[in-house]
């Protein structure tokens, strides 16, 4: 169809820099109160992760800047599903996130995306929320996580904003985000992470379908399997927090994969080196780990020279 | 084979005809009906002669005209359409067919008797058949059979216009033929055309829209198919990639249905509304391999509305992308001068929701298309419309088991089960293992997960029962089409279901590739909507017309022979009944994979489906491995039962263990026995390729149950010949070929009534109340599917019939009626009945009950049980015949045209054993229980609420290549006969030991049946694979001739 194309072109990528709020969390700061993070730490490696966007991939860098009033708005993935040239402007779960949005719908109309807004457009969204860490496009399809964040109204919305494409929902549970358990790794490639955590979710989306459970990696491709259409490959990660990269195939035609470095992921380095004639960037996110985010949490993705072809 | 044989004999009669009736012959084409009308008689006539003859050959002169004539056309269409390729295949396997029955029984006389006929009435032949045969070519010359009856329909075709459709005039040809036949109302077998013909009379006005808005009218009879109206829209349209498209009409209820080709479209539409819409009925996953431009273009137009109408929906980007490329097709290059082109674009509907920035998007995408062609255009309107998630995906509206409203998809990869817009599961095809529904639920069994251990089955509830079966039936033709290499519901399998089972019955989407690869025309010229682009010269215009000339006349430069092609109904699988087989076997390895070879046979004829065996209908799914292992176990089995050393004196094979109690068995058996007529019987079932086989199946139950009635009756005729015969054992084969004869002619009856049956059954065959289908793949000899749920064939709509068959069976007449049919078997049924009635044990015990009364007739019915005959086994030997028999073998029915020849058997014996069949003789036959009976009994009751007894009979049968009993001519001597009965917990052993005096040999054979009754799934090859160890071990000098399994289930019901 017409927007579709192979995942991973992209030409701009946009980011909102790191408060000095960071680690409270929005709302309440009760929650944060166990995690001790390291802003200076979470800074630097933010540093990193937008340098390396911008000058080892070559994008186009859109850099929001950070709003101490909003100490989870680098977690700027979750305000918006961009595809092709539109971009779904999400509800977050948090009321108190929900005003990240307006800078960002701000940066969409900018870049000259057609941005849908999912209160106005639905009448029908009503309670709906979703962020956009729940949701997981492949290039061809969208799998949504329904988790504690993201519920089947949010996932309508977005089905109807993208409505070439399939959306399949995925029963996400304990807290888990879909993004956090797997990723893509190129055109045709999942990441999945083998860890227990991965296994819970999808042992859950299991049960959701049917009354089984499995604990085997085979069985969540099974899952994957069930409801896509399309075939795919998949690259186990023994580490959850592997599972999450970015791949980018940069306006040089390169692959790119940017994922977390062997002192996070001692394990999972490996894997990503059978990947072929990928340019490895190991990017730390130790920090914005801690708070439940991961490398692509800390970005939105654009591609402007989108062609219909 | 069979067709052959009878084509000879027709030839015959033909010149008995062309003598006794110079007249007839000298008159025109048109006289060639009257012909036909001759041969009615005179095959009558020729039927006792036949009869006493006990030749198989009759049973095609039996046969109804349409039957025939669709096998002949079959036939005579692979040598006009069929690639040169093809056709010397389909020749080749029509020859060896024909002789081969020849062979063994007169074969030779006939002949002669041509022969001399031949020259006498030369010239009066010579007229018909150039009359007849205009299409005709030297190889239907050769089988003069065929020319009679085909002559007839050629002719018409012939007359009415080549460049239609071969299908839409085998159809009028048909109808013709029916009417002719019924002018010759002498005959009994007349009496189903006689209602048709009563039908044709009225002629009804149909009002089809066509996918770009116009109407198109035609006239049908009221009483015609759908597939007749729909062969008349894609020879107006020009259309010879049709197979992706269908009628849809709008039912009481309004709520779009399929018409079904297969079935007459006055049952179908119910209210008096002959109105229809051309639409696409299967979207092709990759509309890029279709063939012909006209075949995108029309897909187009569908895809157009879908969008355009919001069915399939997209987002902004790409209606606007969608709709530049109509605009691009409809009106090529964009015009800078155009005034005010927004105004047009608005004034066409692209969208639901269209707005002016989507029109301004449109526009401006359209200015990019410059230079692109229509059929270009099309082709990327295509390429970004198959990429959509909603393409080609049928909505049905359903309950979980929760009751939450949720959406079932159905498309070609599976079933889509969506909440609101999003998907929440999916069921790929081969994940599925049976698809059901009963009342107004929808069941779908689920294959086992590599790490589950039980299917686990998901229902949904839909708004009515109506709404359920259609979604079954949306899903069985999805399946069928996307999945499977040809379409599944070989005529027996219908015969079981008696015509409640709904089943694809059009060409699968691998079969229509084939064909459409063979078509061979220039592209049609076709014009497009709006199609203004050609006045428009000024700036890309050129470069337009410059490229569309070029492919024009690249297309031109193809040879015009594409008609054919396209049709290319010509089936070689329709020759012989073994074709029929040899497809199934070939579609078990490959499964969905077409082996080329296999395909070219099967793709040609739209016969085919007729012909595949229930074997087909076994999942694709299952995966290949499984298939492999399946098929290796089975070449096992095959490859120990034909090395099994066929010493002479033959000996019980025991491979009997599943044989077949059940009275279609008993028939199946006759029917190899006397090979030739009811070979034919089978084969022309089979060939009955619209018609549908529920009927047959009814009709096939009748037989058998008139086979008991005969054995009784009969004075066992045989015997007496027996006596004459020399060989040393005579008695039972004789007895079987007796009965086998008496069951044959009761089978011709059986035959006639069929047409009318089918008919009726055809329309009848929804059963609203429930059905059930398993998605596998055909895996042609596989028994694998046995152990499975075979295809069950609803019997739920047996009910439908029920009522159905009644309302048809009152309309037409009374004779024409199934019911009736099964009458004269009455008494016997009755018996069977009861004895079905407790169960597959039940045949048994009144098989046993029988034999204890007479052992002849003991004799007779181990016969016809599937027992192991010694003698059929050296008889079958004949090598000759082997190659043949082989492809009887594959046949659905064991066609076993030598057995006609038996009088060979013994000479063939030593080879028997082996029979080359690179292909396994395994037949699967599915039989109709006698409750199908009971039912179409009641029919006449007018039960609505028939006690339908869910029984699933299903019947294997392996023969080595046996000899019919010997030949007539050979009759042989009843030397001694006694029937041991043992009985286990489970198990029921009926041995049968029957020596007999043949041509100076003594043959001992030995049939031996074992019933297995228990409520568990039984692996049938695995009891096969013992049965015949265990029959080896018990008599290691004799050699196994044929297994029958047999397997009969109740059907739970699943509520």
């Amino acid at each position: 169809m017409a927007n579709m194309c192979p995942y991973g072109h992209f030409t701009h990528a946009v980011v909102r820099g790191i408060p000095e709020t960071f680690g409270k969390k929005a709302g309440d700061s009760q929650e944060n109160g166990e995690v001790s993070v390291d802003l200076a730490k979470a800074q630097r490696q933010f540093g990193c992760l937008t340098g390396a966007l911008r000058q080892k991939v070559g994008l186009q860098l859109i850099e929001i800047p950070p709003d101490p009033e909003l100490p989870e708005s680098w977690k700027i993935e979750d305000v918006a599903v961009i595809h092709g040239d539109t971009a779904l402007i999400t509800r977050p779960f948090k009321q108190q996130r929900q005003s990240e949005v307006e800078a960002v719908r701000r940066v969409m109309s900018e870049l000259n995306l057609t941005v849908v807004e999912m209160d106005r457009e639905q009448g029908d969204s009503v309670g709906a929320t979703l962020e956009g860490s729940d949701i997981l496009f492949t290039g061809r399809e969208f799998f949504v996580g329904i988790s504690s964040h993201t519920n089947r109204r949010g996932a309508e919305v977005l089905a109807d904003t993208f409505r070439d494409f399939a959306v399949s929902t995925v029963p996400v549970c304990d807290g888990a985000r879909l993004k956090n358990i797997c990723s893509m790794g190129g055109p045709n490639t999942i990441i999945f992470s083998n860890s227990d955590g991965a296994k819970k979710t999808l042992r859950c989306w299991l049960g959701a379908r049917r009354l089984c459970v499995m604990l085997d990696v085979r069985v969540c491709l099974q899952m994957m399997e069930q409801l896509t259409d399309h075939h795919y490959d998949v690259l186990t990660v023994p580490e959850e927090s592997a599972a999450n990269c970015i791949y980018i195939k940069g306006p040089s035609k390169r692959d790119f994969l940017l994922h977390r470095p062997a002192d996070e992921c001692p394990d999972s380095v490996s894997a990503f080196q059978k990947l072929q004639d990928y340019t490895l960037l190991p990017t730390a996110c130790s920090e914005a780990s801690k708070l439940g985010a991961s490398l692509s949490s800390l970005c939105l993705l654009v591609n402007r020279k989108h062609t219909y072809f | 084979m069979t067709t052959e044989a009878g084509s000879e004999t027709e030839v015959k009669e033909k010149a008995e005809e062309s003598a006794a009736e110079p007249d007839q012959s000298e008159k025109a084409t048109e006289d060639s009906q009257e012909v036909a009308n001759a041969e009615v008689e005179e095959k009558e006539k020729a039927k006792v002669k036949e009869k006493e003859e006990k030749e198989g050959k009759g049973i095609s002169r039996y046969l109804p005209t349409w039957l025939k004539k669709q096998k002949s056309q079959s036939q005579t269409s692979p040598t006009k359409e069929a690639p040169p390729t093809e056709e010397p295949v389909s020749k080749v396997t029509q020859e060896e067919e024909g002789p081969a029955p020849e062979v063994n029984g007169h074969a030779e006389e006939v002949e002669e008797k041509e022969e001399v006929k031949s020259e006498q009435v030369k010239e009066k032949e010579a007229e018909t058949h150039s009359n007849a045969s205009a299409d005709t070519e030297p190889a239907k010359e050769e089988k003069v059979e065929e020319s009679a009856e085909k002559s007839p329909e050629e002719t018409k075709e012939t007359a009415e216009g080549e460049g239609a459709e071969e299908e839409t005039k085998e159809k009028e040809g048909a109808v013709e033929a029916e009417e002719e036949a019924g002018e010759g109302q002498t005959s009994i077998f007349q009496s189903p055309l006689r209602l048709v013909r009563k039908n044709k009379m009225k002629l009804v006005v149909c009002h089809v829209t066509l996918l770009d808005g116009t109407d198109f009218t035609c006239e049908v009879e009221k009483r015609a198919k759908g597939q007749y109206l729909f062969f008349k829209v894609c020879e107006h349209l020009n259309l010879l990639e049709k197979d992706y498209f269908g009628l849809a009409y709008q039912d009481n209820h309004d709520q779009k249905c399929w018409l079904d080709p297969t079935k007459e479209i006055k049952r179908q539409i119910r209210s008096n509304n002959w109105q229809f819409a051309f639409n696409v009925k299967f979207y092709p996953p990759d509309p890029s391999l279709l063939t012909e431009d006209i075949t995108r273009y029309l897909l187009c137009l569908q895809l157009r509305e879908d969008v355009a109408s919001g069915r399939l929906p997209c987002s902004f980007v790409t209606h606007a992308l969608l709709g530049s490329y109509t605009l691009q097709a409809e009106i090529g290059d964009y015009e800078p001068d155009q005034p005010r082109p927004l105004d047009f674009i608005s004034q066409l509907t692209f969208a639901p929701n269209q707005n002016k920035e989507m029109e301004e998007k449109i526009l401006e995408l359209y200015k990019s298309h410059r230079g692109m062609t229509p059929a270009q255009a099309d082709t990327q309107f295509l390429e970004n419309a198959k990429k959509l998630s909603m393409y080609g995906v049928d909505l049905h509206h359903a309950k979980d088991s929760e009751g939450v409203d949720i959406m079932l998809g159905v498309c070609a990869n599976g079933l889509l089960v969506y909440k609101d817009r999003l998907r929440i599961n999916r069921f790929a095809w081969p994940k599925i293992l049976k698809i059901s529904y009963k009342r107004n639920n929808f069941y779908i069994k689920i294959r086992p997960g590599e790490t589950e251990q039980f299917e686990s089955t998901v229902g949904f509830k839909l708004q009515n029962h109506r709404a359920a079966k259609r979604l079954w039936k949306v899903c069985v033709e999805n399946h069928s089409f996307f999945r499977l290499n040809a379409p599944e519901p070989p005529t027996k399998a219908r015969f079981l279901t008696l015509g409640s089972k709904f089943r694809y019955s059009g060409r699968t989407q691998a079969q229509t590739r084939m064909a459409s690869s063979l078509i061979d025309r220039p592209a049609p010229s076709f014009e497009r909507t709006s199609s203004k682009r050609i006045s428009r010269s000024l700036d890309g215009a050129p470069m337009i017309s410059i490229t569309e000339a070029g492919r024009e006349s690249a297309e031109n430069g193809r040879e015009p022979h594409l008609e054919l092609h396209s049709d290319s109904k010509v089936t070689v699988v329709d020759v012989s009944p073994g074709d029929a087989e040899a497809m199934p076997s070939q579609h078990s390895p490959g499964s969905s994979e077409l082996g080329p070879p296999q395909s070219s046979l099967r793709v040609h004829g739209d016969n085919i489906y007729v012909r595949h065996s229930n074997l087909m209908l076994e999942d694709h799914d299952k995966t290949q491995e499984e298939v492999l292992k399946h098929q290796a176990s089975i070449s096992q089995l095959k490859r120990s039962f034909m090395e099994a050393p066929p010493p002479s004196p033959p000996q019980p094979n025991q491979w009997e263990k599943r044989l077949t109690s059940s009275p279609a068995t008993i028939r199946l058996q006759q029917q190899q026995v006397v090979s030739v007529p009811q070979t034919e019987a089978a084969t022309a079932d089979n060939t009955i390729s619209d018609t549908k086989e529920p009927a047959k199946t009814t009709e096939v139950e009748i037989e058998e149950t008139v086979v008991v009635q005969e054995i009784s009756r009969a004075p066992k005729p045989g015997l007496i010949t027996v006596a004459a015969s020399p060989p040393a054992a005579p008695s039972a084969e004789q007895e079987m070929r007796e009965q086998e004869v008496k069951v044959q002619e009761e089978a011709v009856v059986v035959e006639e009534a069929k047409p009318r049956k089918e008919e009726s059954i055809s329309s009848e065959s929804e059963s609203e109340e429930e059905a059930e289908y398993h998605p596998y793949l055909p895996v042609s000899i596989s028994h694998t599917q046995i152990p499975e749920e075979k295809e069950e064939e609803e019997e739920q709509e047996k009910q439908e019939e029920d009522k159905t068959a009644e309302l048809q069976v009152l309309a037409s007449d009374a004779s024409s009626l199934p019911a009736e049919v099964i009458q004269p078997a009455e008494e016997t049924s009755r018996e069977v009945e009861e004895s079905r009635k407790e169960d597959d044990t039940e045949t048994e015990k009144t098989t046993n009950a029988e034999e204890e009364k007479e052992v002849e007739r003991e004799t007779e019915e181990s016969t016809d049980d599937p027992m192991v005959t010694p003698d059929e086994a050296p008889n079958g030997l004949t090598l000759p015949e082997e190659g043949v028999t082989v492809m009887d073998a594959q046949a659905e029915e064991e066609e076993e045209p030598k057995m006609n020849g038996e009088p060979s058997l013994i000479e063939a014996e030593p080879l028997p054993q082996v029979i080359c069949c690179s292909e396994p003789p395994v037949v699967k036959t599915e039989m109709v229980t006698i409750s199908d009976t009971f039912a179409a009994q009641k029919t006449e009751i007018a039960t609505k609420e028939v006690p339908i007894v869910h029984t699933e009979t299903k019947t294997i049968t392996y023969e080595a290549a046996q000899l019919d009993g010997n030949g007539d001519g050979e009759p042989g001597v009843l030397m001694t006969a006694q029937t041991i009965t043992s009985e286990s917990l489970c198990t029921t052993t009926t041995t049968h030991i029957t020596k007999t005096l043949k041509g100076g040999l003594s043959e001992t054979r030995i049939e031996k049946r074992i019933v297995i009754t228990g409520d568990c799934d039984i692996d049938h090859d695995q009891a096969l694979a013992q049965a015949i160890k265990e029959a080896k071990e018990q008599h290691p000098d004799m050699s196994v001739t044929r297994v029958v399994v047999h397997k009969e289930t109740e059907l739970a019901e699943e509520d």
